[in-house]
Parts: C-alpha cells; structure tokens; sequence
C-alpha cells in the first residue's frame, strides 16, 4: 500500500488536483511517523511512510489547513473519515479547500504493545503479513500482528471510508467488534469499585493536555483550562479531584460528537484508557436515544444537539 | 564493593526500606514509575520509567505559603513540607546526570531551598542499564550506562546485584545493609563489558552536537527548519513533563474562598499561556514555543552552563511524543549544513 500512496500523493500534486499532502513522515525508526505536509514529489518519495504504524489520526489537522488557501489533499484511514465527516458536521473544516483520499487499514500497531511483549530494542523488520518480524539489537523476534494491534484496532468499529474524493484499496464495512465489552465490565461494577479505577487511572495524569490537544472532537480556538482569565485554567492539580475533574467535563464536552477514533488513549503518555470515558457515553447515548454513531453519515443530527418531542427522559438508574 | 543473590533482593528492600522511606521503580499497569516502598512490591524489569526521577525532587505541584486574611491582616503561613531522609533506588544514569543539570537550576544563588531540602535528604542508588534500547543516546552526552553516578552504584546481572559505595552517605548506608556480602568485581567488569558491546550497536550514539552552542546561537534560531519540523507538534506538554531535566514551574494563587494558597507546578513552554505575564503575548505561535524547548536545551543552556547540554539522552520524548516529533529529530535536522 505504502507505493500506492506515494505514486498516489504525487499524481494530485502533478495533475494539479491539489497543491500540497497531508500524509505521514518517516522517523528515525520503522515505527516513529509524524503527520506532515508535503509539497514536492522529492519530498513524498523521500520521506512519505504507510506502514503499520500510521496511528495518527490526520483530520484534526485540516482544521488549519483547509484554511492556509491553495488545496490539501490528505490520505484518511476509516476511522479517521469518521472525524473528518464529524469536523465537517460542525462547520470546523473547508470542505472545498480538502481533497481525502480515502486509504483502506488492516488494523494499525502499538509500539508499546510490542515492548510490553518483551520485544525491546527494536530497530527494523517486516510489518506486513499476520506475523511481524521485528529486528532488536538483542536478534530477531516474532509476535503476532493481532497481539500488537492498538486497542482501538482490536476493537475496529469500521473499515468503511465515509467520505472520500477517491479510494485506495477495497471500500470496507462497519465491523462486529464488541467494542463495549470493557464498558460492560465498568458497569458490572458496583459505584465504589468504579469510582476506586477511576480515581487510580486518572490520578496517574499528568495534565500534558496530549489527550485534548489530538482529540478531533476538542477544536475550541482557546479551551477555558488555558485561558487565564477563566477562573478554571489549572497546568498541574491541586489534588487528585482536579484530574477527575477536567476529564470528567471533557468526556461531557465530546459526548455525542465523539466518534470513538481511540487517539486519547494511544497518546496519553501515562497509559490512562480514556477512551472507556467516551465509550460509556456512547453505549448510553446508543441505549436512551438509539443507535448513533458520530461522523457516520453528513446529516443526522446529534443526538445530544437535537429534540424531539418523543425523546425520553433518562433518569438515574436507567443506564448503568 | 558488595554483592547479594538477586533472590537476596527482596529481602535487601525490605532492609533499606527500615531505615528510610525506599522509592523504586514498580509496575503500575503498562509503565513503571517511582512509587513508595511497600511490602511486597517488586523492583520493575523496564529499562526506565515512565515519569522521570526528578519528581521526587521536583514535584508537580506542592505547596509554599498560605494567605489568610481576618479584616486587614494578613497571616503569611508556611506550608513547606518537612520531608524526610529517603532512599532512591534504581535511577538510571541518565536520570542521575539529570540531577546535576537540575541543581545548576536549583541549587544555584538564590538556592531554591524546596528542591535543596529534598537533595539534601536523598541516598541515590543507580543501577547501571542491562539493556539499553534503541531510544536510548545517554553516550553522546559522554554519560555512560555501565557506570553511572550516585551515592551507590549498582549492577544487576542474571544471578546478583553489585553495589559500590560512590560517597560517604553511599558508604554509611551499605554498611547498614548486613546482608550484603563483599565480592561482585569480576560480575561487574563483565557486566560492564556486555552493556558496552550493545552502546556500540545504539544507532543513536553517532548524533552529531557540532554548531550547538552559543557561538552558533543566531544561526539556530533563525534556521528555516523550525517551521516544518515544528508544524505538526500539538502543543501539549508530554515532552515537558516525562523528560528528566525540565525545570520550568509557574507559581499561582488559588483562592479558596476564605484565603489564598500559593502553590507552584510544573509549567510547558509548549503551552499558550506560559509565562504570559503583564507584558501579554510572549511566543504567538507553535514555531516559537516549539523553538524555546530546544534552543534552551541544545543551545542557551550549554552557552551559560559550561557547554552541558539540558539532555540526557533518556530517550522518553522519543517514546512519549504523540506524533513522534522530538530532540533527536530536531538535533539531526539543524544539524544538517552547519559549518
């Protein structure tokens, strides 16, 4: 795939469809991509990577490029058309300014998946088949490729492309994952017990905002946690209450317009699964108003930002 | 120096940990951290941890006075927490030179006496890296994993744990280890041997420093390079709060309602509103912040300090960063053309 997307970024650059690329850019390893623009087709065969580590969810990015003028085309995986569609919904990104090029995924890979499975030192190898080789500078191991998968691709909600200019590789469909098993588990739970795993995960933050700043569903021009003049803008907690707090009003803040992309949890430098924030309010959301699933389709309205007469009024105790 | 059965090592924690508060790295979930001995718990096999050594010193957030106010006065009282004396076990070399980076900061004329009561009271004890992995630059630094500083210095290998005294309360507190039994030399000459046959193999350990320093100082600032190697960083401030040697704290006062707490925390450079005082807008966009983080690491502070870099080589930015972006990046892409 990866020779398709480069001959690909340099066909839209050369045929004039667009002026520059959004794709990723190879690191020091095989596996430490960052999200680039490209503007020459040197560059994109330079440097351009697909590979099992593209995590990075690009569409948060053209909030501010679909705005520098000129056009970006940019390589968007399933879930990340999910974010883009849900930008678009909210009037955040310039449509006419974007060309997608929609990218089919097999799942992408967590680094630190690998090194938790005793594979340290990693320096190259082969990501593509079923069975990774990995190269260390302690010889060469072998894991498999679902073992290492990041969590949000263990639990692939979908490989369907929603919005695209064009596609690589074949559409896909909206996938069986019991996405909502681990969810399952935290309300199997009695409200002591869930209150003590969320106060030992969040108390691990470090408030580095990385969960914040990535999330495509937080693209406030200034959040009030850094405005000054808020009131409410903390850089480190006063106690483990602050940690609980801010991430508490952000899953608010997001429900119903996050798609569930998984970016929270793969930065968060301290490991904390805030996505199962997000995925409980989902399953309610699913549970009181019917299924919903953010950044799916152009239209439907969310359904925390619609009313209807014959909405129900939850209550507590309605959902777990 | 002194020796003990790794099977010895339960036992030997348990001991230090009667004489002093004990921190060591211990798995917590996916990443090891420092935490505060209890019985039972097992030193991490990780490499390194997922927040630095330098919270124990330098921690996120703590407490200097309250305000409290009846009518018109106002009662300055201290919140200085005591502390007490502690063992810091299992610091990596490159960790443990972030300390000498930090007490340039710290313990320099005003001394900050937080940060200097809490250096005072700690017994380092590092533990030279079995396996460095491939994040891992300590030796461009001229920091060397097999022997690293500290009070004691310690070596583990398949079957024992080697320690050597490094200074007088490095001394005092292996005396008071009886378990531990003279011998371990020749473990840790080979030990030293096979870590030095893997730093070899880094392929890290080429980075090139040339041109960083303050002769160079406007040349690097004013490189072109720091728009797309900055274009991409989310603003956040992983890299600010794992890495071992950043300093830079805010000092803020929260209003409880019936007085005020003045409490100082950790600060990014990477953030919008760092050091945005009276004078307003400080660095407007990502590429100036993005610029401050690095330039004050590779080139001002060497330029002020002797020509010590304020990086260790750790390698945590290079695992931590969301998008991958970071020093050894920055380091090789400025590099690049520098006469």
């Amino acid at each position: 795939m990866q020779e398709q997307v480069k001959a690909k970024a340099i066909e839209l650059l050369q045929n004039g469809t667009c002026d520059r690329v959004l794709a990723w850019k190879t690191g020091e390893f095989f596996y430490d991509l960052t999200p680039a623009v490209f503007t020459t087709a040197e560059e994109i065969e330079k440097d351009l990577v697909f590979n099992a580590f593209c995590g990075a969810n690009l569409s948060k990015y053209l909030i501010a490029e679909s705005r520098k003028g000129g056009k970006v085309a940019a390589f968007l995986k399933p879930c990340d058309t999910y974010s883009f569609q849900q930008l678009l919904k909210e009037h955040r990104i310039w449509r006419e300014n974007t060309y997608v090029v929609g990218v089919q995924c097999d799942g992408m890979c967590d680094i630190d998946a690998v090194r938790e499975r005793g594979v340290k030192g990693v320096t190259g190898g082969d990501f593509t088949g079923d069975t990774l080789t990995f190269e260390t500078l302690y010889g060469t191991e072998t894991l498999a490729r679902a073992d290492v998968l990041a969590e949000r691709c263990r639990f692939c909600k979908s490989k369907k492309l929603v919005v695209f200019d064009e596609l690589l590789g074949e559409q896909g469909e909206e996938q069986d994952a019991d996405r909502f098993a681990e969810v399952q588990w935290l309300e199997a739970m009695t409200p002591d017990e869930r209150f003590a795993f969320w106060q030992e995960e969040l108390s691990k933050c470090i408030r580095c905002n990385a969960c914040r700043n990535v999330c495509p569903a937080c693209s406030c021009e200034k959040c009030v946690f850094d405005n000054p003049k808020s009131g409410v803008e903390n850089k480190a907690a006063a106690s483990s209450f602050e940690e609980q707090l801010f991430h508490v009003i952000r899953a608010f803040h997001v429900a119903g317009r996050c798609t569930d992309c998984g970016e929270c949890a793969r930065v968060c430098p301290q490991h904390i699964p805030l996505h199962l924030l997000n995925r409980k309010f989902i399953k309610d959301i699913n549970e009181i108003y019917g299924p919903y699933q953010a950044g799916a389709d152009p239209d439907t309205r969310p359904p925390l930002l619609n009313f209807d007469m014959g909405d129900p009024e939850p209550k507590r105790g309605d959902v777990g | 120096m002194k020796q003990i059965a790794v099977s010895g090592l339960p036992q030997l924690l348990e001991a230090m940990a009667a004489l002093e508060a004990l921190y060591l790295p211990v798995q917590q979930g996916r990443s090891a951290q420092f935490t505060r001995y209890e019985a039972g718990m097992e030193l991490s096999q990780d490499l390194n941890t997922g927040r630095s050594a330098k919270d124990l010193f330098f921690p996120q957030v703590e407490n200097l006075v309250d305000f409290q106010v009846s009518g018109k006065n106002i009662e300055v009282v201290e919140r200085r927490d005591p502390g007490e004396d502690f063992i810091l076990f299992g610091v990596r070399a490159c960790d443990c030179r972030s300390f000498d980076i930090l007490d340039r900061v710290f313990l320099s004329e005003p001394q900050d006496t937080f940060y200097a009561s809490r250096r005072s009271r700690a017994t380092v004890v590092t533990l030279a890296c079995h396996a460095p992995e491939e994040t891992c630059f300590c030796t461009v630094f001229g920091i060397d994993p097999a022997d690293p500083a500290g009070d004691v210095t310690a070596w583990m290998t398949k079957a024992k744990l080697c320690l050597r005294a490094n200074t007088k309360k490095g001394e005092k507190l292996l005396a008071a280890l009886p378990m531990l039994q003279d011998g371990g030399e020749d473990a840790v000459v080979a030990e030293q041997a096979a870590i030095h046959a893997v730093t070899e193999k880094l392929p890290l350990k080429d980075l090139n420093l040339t041109g960083f320093d303050g002769d160079h100082l406007m040349e690097k600032f004013n490189s072109p390079q720091w728009a797309q190697l900055s274009q991409s960083c989310l603003g956040c401030g992983s890299c600010t709060f794992v890495c071992p040697t950043c300093q830079c704290y805010d000092i803020k006062d929260f209003n409880t309602g019936h007085g005020i707490q003045r409490f100082r925390c950790w600060d990014s450079c990477m953030y919008s509103d760092f050091t945005m005082m009276a004078h307003g807008t400080n660095r407007p966009t990502q590429l100036e912040r993005f610029r401050q983080r690095f330039m004050h690491k590779l080139v001002y502070f060497p330029a002020n300090n002797d020509g010590i870099y304020g990086c260790v080589g750790c390698g945590r930015c290079l695992k931590k960063c969301p998008i991958s972006m970071n020093i050894v990046k920055v380091i090789k892409t400025l590099g690049e053309g520098t006469t």
